[in-house]
């Protein structure tokens, strides 16, 4: 084998490294993203985690208008929404709010709610110490509930915002569904 | 060789051998010439469904195409043009010229060559069968967001998805190839810097090629394993988020954009100092401004995502980011205008292709540098100002790059002169056409006027009228294209080696047309090669 040939060889073995890397890159994204939000709260999920710190005493009279939202996800057969559409809180008090649903269907389905926050940024600052989404909700047909969620905001919230939602999809979890929800 | 002659005129004598002759070449000039004529068909399919598109669009309402074709047609329109039309021919370009500018006789990897191409007819078969399908063709436009292709994708997404992923084999094959060409098989003495621009910007794209293709096929591959196999990437009830998606894309995206321009630097970097007669103003600065570019184009994907809820010190990052880039264009942009300076110009087709390209690829920057602030984009977001934007820098820029270097290599590949008058007919009416369908867009898109829908409300209808007769126009004028090229390959005024008197560089050194295979040995330096500074531009013609 030549040296010519050699080089060639060479060139191209580091160059089919490199494109197989970058294909391994954009898997690698996956949980590079997942770190990047869950650090910065860019993308607006609120730790799936139960807040055991205690709410810290309201530093100052500064208030915060937090919304609600209830949003049923495609093939759920529930009636989901809040019950209050919005609070006005002080950041390091506790709350504790209600969620309607009721099971439109005639047999059992199972529920799980995903959390958003907007702006995204004010996500880290949102403690649940009770929430239904931290569990899956099982209605019987015709049933229906009120499902709390207990919550502070910690007073670290940047000054600039003034209004925050937390939004929760409620998606139906089937069968096939409920191990890897549970493994998550 | 002499072998090779023989293997060739015995497959010439039938329809099988002529099959099996261009099925099995691996000579470059042939591949090249597969890659050109596929290119050149799909770029007649994709602008088909442009005609299409405008004339749905030709007035308000909903008069020829129902909104969900009217979808899959823009989603085709734009893979095949970015996929199909800009890429394969750059790469055919890349085939033919590579080899010939840096005295090589062939890619250095034939085989692979060969098989790279040959993957693209199927890919595109198999994209373009899904229009065909029950459930329609893949109707989420060609950006494919997450959750429209994932959740709500027609069944026929899974041949888009495998289409994608046998285009980016071809892609990263086909530039592994070009690399490994270029850094391996110059003639003794061209250094680096010594190579014709066309060979750097093509070396940069290349490198740009193999970092972002298998992005792309990543981000396909989750797609589809969302689909199918039950993951959760994109899916926010799995613990995904369809933003990522957006994220994954765009890291693609934004140096895909440069992966369609930067091969058209090279051209007009070959081509306006030919017919200005003069060197490149600033050859190293080109060079270094093309890095730049390739370089700055992975950090900058943010910005096709400012209204996704973004941090605002994320969006100022995207947004400078973003403008810095105009420094290293405008490099190229005063480069190219002072080599024209005080040169003796003269306005053949290739030229009037080139100096089209400079002026609207500039149109469409400034554009982008609108786009590109975020308080600005907030409004322009997803509004035919965007369309204005991208269709500004892709059809007078890599296209009409595209066309110039057609029109200038034509001679040499040939060996027939095209039809001067027709070549200049052609220009003023594709620019023409250019300018008069996409011109509008710009006010209709800052009027409100939202990309992506079938119909539009009453006040756009003039802007949208003139768009449609501009794209008639400019449909049109590819097919006097089309006869221009048949009739320069069935014969024409005989073309001499040099073909253009201020043509420099070792292509022009072969005879016309060029031969089957050129550079069997490799060629010495002198006198061809002026590339590098020579204060004392020799007179072309004296090359010989």
């Amino acid at each position: 084998m030549s040296k010519a040939d050699n080089s060639r060889r060479k060139h191209t073995a580091l160059l089919s490294v490199l494109a197989v890397g970058m294909f391994g890159f954009a898997f690698a994204l996956v949980p590079l993203y997942d770190v990047f939000c869950e650090l910065t709260g860019l993308n607006g999920k609120t730790s799936g985690q139960v807040a055991y710190s205690d709410p810290q005493t309201p530093v100052d009279d500064r208030l915060v208008t937090i919304q609600f939202l209830g949003i049923v996800g495609t093939g759920m057969p529930w009636e989901f929404r809040p019950m209050e559409h919005q609070l006005v809180v002080r950041p390091g008090k506790l709350y504790t709010t209600q969620f309607y649903a009721r099971n439109r269907a005639s047999q059992l389905v199972t529920g799980q709610a995903i959390p958003s926050v907007s702006p995204g940024l004010a996500a880290i600052h949102l403690h649940k110490t009770e929430c239904f989404c931290f569990t899956q909700q099982q209605l019987a047909g015709g049933e229906e509930m009120e499902m709390p969620v207990t919550f502070y905001i910690d007073t670290d919230l940047p000054e600039d915002i003034k209004t925050l939602s937390l939004s929760y999809t409620l998606y139906r979890v089937n069968p096939v569904e409920i191990a890897q929800v549970a493994s998550n | 060789m002499s072998t090779h002659a023989h293997a060739e005129t015995k497959y010439r004598n039938s329809l099988l051998g002529f099959a099996a002759r261009w099925l099995l070449t691996t000579n470059h000039k042939e591949i090249g010439t597969l890659y050109l004529w596929l290119s050149f068909v799909l770029f007649f399919i994709a602008g088909s469904l442009a005609m299409l598109i405008r004339m749905e669009l030709f007035q308000p309402g909903i008069q020829l195409l129902q909104p969900d074709l009217y979808n899959q047609f823009v989603t085709l329109h734009g893979l095949v043009m970015v996929f199909g039309a800009v890429m394969p021919a750059f790469v055919g370009l890349a085939n033919w010229m590579i080899p010939m500018m840096i005295g090589a006789p062939d890619m250095a990897l034939p085989r692979l060559n060969n098989f790279s191409f040959w993957i693209l007819p199927f890919a595109f078969t198999l994209l373009l069968s899904t229009l065909f399908m029950e459930g329609g063709a893949p109707n989420f436009g060609w950006t494919f967001y997450a959750p429209l292709s994932t959740t709500y994708g027609p069944p026929s997404t899974d041949f888009f998805i495998f289409g994608i992923h046998m285009m980016g084999i071809s892609s990263v094959l086909g530039a592994i190839n070009i690399i490994v060409t270029i850094l391996n098989l110059r003639a003794p003495g061209m250094t680096l810097m010594k190579m014709p621009l066309f060979v750097w910007t093509w070396l940069i794209t290349a490198f740009l090629l193999i970092m972002v293709m298998p992005v792309l096929a990543g981000a396909v591959t989750m797609m589809l394993t969302d689909r199918h196999f039950g993951t959760s990437f994109f899916e926010a009830s799995g613990g995904g988020d369809p933003v990522l998606f957006q994220h994954i894309f765009w890291f693609f995206g934004h140096p895909e954009v440069y992966i369609l321009i930067l091969p058209g630097f090279g051209i007009a970097s070959q081509i306006i100092p030919t017919f200005s007669r003069k060197k490149l103003f600033g050859y190293h600065s080109m060079v270094y401004a093309t890095i730049s570019i390739a370089i700055l184009s992975f950090v900058v994907w943010g910005h096709h995502m400012f209204t996704t809820g973004m941090p605002l010190a994320t969006e100022l990052f995207f947004m400078y980011a973003t403008m810095l880039i105009a420094v290293p264009t405008g490099v190229k942009v005063f480069n190219w205008v002072a080599t024209m300076w005080s040169g003796s110009i003269t306005f053949e087709t290739p030229m009037l292709f080139a100096i089209g390209f400079v002026i609207m690829f500039t149109i469409g920057g400034f554009s982008g540098l609108m786009l590109a602030l975020v308080p600005a984009d907030f409004q322009y977001h997803d509004t035919y100002f965007v369309v204005a934007h991208f269709h500004y820098v892709l059809y007078p820029g890599a296209i009409f790059g595209t066309m110039a270097a057609v029109y200038y290599w034509l001679p040499k590949w040939t060996g027939h002169m095209y039809n001067e008058r027709l070549g200049k007919i052609h220009f003023w009416l594709a620019m023409l056409g250019v300018n008069l369908t996409f011109f509008p867009m710009h006010f209709s898109g800052l009027a409100g006027m939202p990309r992506r829908i079938v119909d539009y409300s009453l006040q756009f209808a003039d802007f949208n009228m003139f768009s449609s007769i501009g794209a008639g126009l400019l449909g049109l004028t590819q097919v006097l294209f089309l006869y221009i090229v048949i009739r320069t390959i069935r014969g024409g005024e005989k073309a001499s080696d040099q073909v253009w008197e201020g043509a420099e560089g070792l292509e022009w050194t072969v005879p016309s047309p060029a031969p089957l295979h050129t550079f069997e040995t490799p060629p010495t330096l002198e006198p061809a090669l002026k590339m590098d500074y020579d204060p004392n531009p020799v007179k072309s013609g004296s090359n010989e």
